[in-house]
């Protein structure tokens, strides 16, 4: 044990919140967190919520089979600008989903028990969140079923991928994204889901729950290589979070459109990502412990420490603008000077604007304690910033493509019904994953909640 | 002292808190059981130990997944460039290593990732639908507040009464016989 005291202890930070309400024991956790799934009846919200969705899941269906019976020319795409809202949305969507790791693996690292009550639900996100990025590389492909060529495989052909282009590791980054952070869960999930199999009452949830559970009996032995193995993958997700965002820039910054080919792009993309990830956690945070009074799980400690850490990478963002533009000048270079003028002055200045209006100004709100304790400032705070970073990939993607080296390769994008179709049928998807998501699942790590009752009971003998 | 009791797979205690499960398994050792386990609902520092577990195995597993995921991606993105399906354009050498470290990366991420989740269920028997410690009543609060602490009677030293015996010595809050009959 080192001498420095435990950071809880210390008399200047003992105001704070705690992580998890006063008065709870091992039993009456697992009992609040495994009600939701096993005894609840759905309310009046959760049906509402889920039939909205699932519409809007359908209206997705609707877009998807428009979309292969007719091709990619239902879009807004054209030329020069094959880079539609297919793009800005897979973007969107795969940096949403990395807070998710970084919550469940940097801050687990970091030995930050804030993360204990928001990791499971914020995996799940970052799940659901990959789930529907991955849809649209694959449509924007125009012939999806014919998507299995970028994986290297025997073919008759005799044909091999390029592995010296960025869209090729991006198969590899966003499939390595997908597969690990399932497991991450699933690993997460599993002591879980023998406590539900253990207080399940009806025959089919013990059936269900026994066989995901895979025999789970909290043995010593298993426990202490499953930490093993939870710490080694959490030390191996943080690096691979901070690849897959670099790598999706890399599909931007080693091409040599103007606005584009910038060495910036890897750190400001992940923070970016970041930054979104966490606006979206507390938007589904926020909404979750209200519908099922969690709200001493995630106490006011979690959501007052997402929000600075979304002011904090929100300023990493703020100056991965300006270095755009200061390297634009500096460079001198006349393509990257007038692209820098036309995020200003251009067709699609009022995206730039509305875009520095959600990212950098209004998210400054944050620096006052009195915004970050109020929730609903804070939900729509979350909201803004969820749009900011939409308009960001926005654009970055169509200003750029818009404005290449030749007038005569200008052009002009607007999305039509499908475009909107099919993201608001991802935004459906995404809702209606967590929907199904809470009742069926520990929206909350029960195993690790128990853990952070056993520890505030020991740390209450040793001041006693 | 020793019985051999094929119908009982061991003798268990149950415990209220870390602490008692803890001193319980140390004692135990110290009694000289061999084949003790622990069931905990969260991980309880230092019981691995106390009941005898030197080492995991899972990080080795890894480590190897790594290696082969490294070389393998590697190995195969060389392959398919300079070997199978090599492109000569304007004279670029066919093994450009430095555009093939990404690719190579997120497989060496993938490979040691793999390795641990399936080494670890693999290390640990999982899946299992049938242990006979689900036998005894009551432990299903095992995976809620419970601690049990079970002495199996393949050990030398078990004597189902003594053994008994000694749980309720180190403060079990109930002894309970687990039988292997289902």
């Amino acid at each position: 044990m080192s001498d420095i005291e435990p950071l809880e202890n210390q008399p200047e930070l003992r105001r704070l919140d705690p992580v998890l309400g006063p008065g709870h024991t091992y039993a009456s956790v697992t009992d609040k967190i495994a009600a939701v799934v096993l005894t609840r009846r759905p309310s009046k919200g959760w049906i509402l919520g889920f039939s909205v969705s699932f519409c809007l899941v359908m209206a997705l269906f609707v877009s998807l089979a428009w979309l292969i019976t007719k091709g990619v020319g239902i879009w807004g795409i054209n030329i020069p600008i094959g880079w539609g809202f297919a793009i800005v949305n897979f973007v969107w969507w795969i940096g949403i989903g990395h807070a998710g790791t970084l919550i469940s693996a940097i801050l687990f690292l970091l030995n930050q028990k804030w993360r204990t009550s928001i990791n499971r639900f914020a995996e799940a996100m970052t799940l659901f969140a990959v789930a529907c990025a991955g849809i649209f590389p694959l449509i924007h492909t125009g012939r999806p079923w014919m998507a299995y060529y970028m994986m290297p495989y025997p073919s008759t052909m005799g044909i091999w991928p390029q592995f010296r282009s960025p869209l090729i590791w991006d198969v590899f980054a966003v499939s390595t994204y997908g597969t690990v952070s399932l497991m991450f869960w699933f690993v997460g999930l599993l002591p879980d889901l023998a406590t539900l199999r253990d207080r399940a009452k009806k025959r089919t949830q013990q059936v269900i729950y026994g066989i995901l559970s895979m025999g789970w009996r909290g043995s010593a032995h298993h426990w202490y290589r499953y930490q093993s193995a939870y710490l080694l993958l959490a030390g191996l997700a943080t690096p691979l979070v901070l690849s897959v965002h670099t790598v999706v820039s890399f599909d931007f910054a080693v091409a040599i459109v103007p606005g584009w080919h910038t060495t910036i792009f890897p750190p400001y993309f992940v923070a970016g990502a970041i930054y979104s990830g966490f606006a979206m956690v507390l938007t589904l945070a926020i909404p979750l412990r209200k519908a099922y009074g969690l709200e001493e799980f995630i106490t006011m400690r979690h959501l007052d420490n997402m929000a600075k850490v979304m002011l904090a990478t929100g300023l990493i963002v703020a100056y991965g603008y300006a270095i755009e533009f200061f390297m634009a000048y500096y460079s001198g270079n006349k393509f990257d000077v007038f692209l820098a003028e036309q995020r200003l002055h251009g067709p699609y200045s009022h995206f730039y604007f509305a875009l520095i209006l959600c990212n950098i100004l209004t998210p400054q709100v944050l620096w006052f304690e009195k915004v970050r304790r109020n929730v609903v400032a804070l939900f729509v705070m979350s909201l803004v910033v969820n749009t900011g970073m939409w308009l960001e990939r926005f654009v970055i993607v169509v200003i750029s493509l818009t404005r290449d080296f030749m007038p005569s390769a200008w052009g002009r994008y607007s999305a039509t019904f499908w475009d909107y179709g099919t993201f608001v049928g991802t935004i459906g998807l995404f809702v209606m994953l967590i929907f199904l998501f809470v009742r069926a699942l520990p929206a909350i790590a029960i195993a690790e909640m128990r853990e952070l009752v056993a520890e505030q009971a020991e740390s209450r003998e040793e001041k006693s | 002292m020793t019985e051999h009791r094929p119908d009982i797979y061991g003798v268990m205690g149950e415990f209220l808190t870390p602490e008692e499960i803890l001193h319980a398994a140390t004692q135990a050792r110290q009694a000289g059981f061999k084949y003790v386990s622990a069931y905990t609902p969260f991980p309880v520092e230092g019981l691995a130990h106390a009941i005898g577990f030197p080492r995991t195995g899972v990080p080795l597993l890894t480590l190897t997944g790594g290696l082969l995921g490294c070389l393998g991606g590697f190995g195969m993105q060389y392959w398919c460039s300079a070997i199978a399906y090599p492109l000569n354009i304007g004279g670029r050498p066919l093994n450009s290593w430095p555009a093939f470290i990404p690719v190579t990366f997120e497989l060496t991420i993938l490979g040691a990732a793999t390795f641990a989740v399936i080494g670890m269920l693999a290390l640990n028997l999982l899946p299992q639908p049938y242990h006979p410690v689900f036998n005894v009543e009551g432990f299903t609060r095992a995976t809620t507040d419970r601690f049990f602490l079970c002495i199996e009677s393949r050990d030398p030293k078990f004597h189902l009464a003594e053994t008994a015996r000694f749980l309720q010595g180190v403060h079990a809050h109930h002894v309970h016989e687990v039988s292997n009959a289902e």
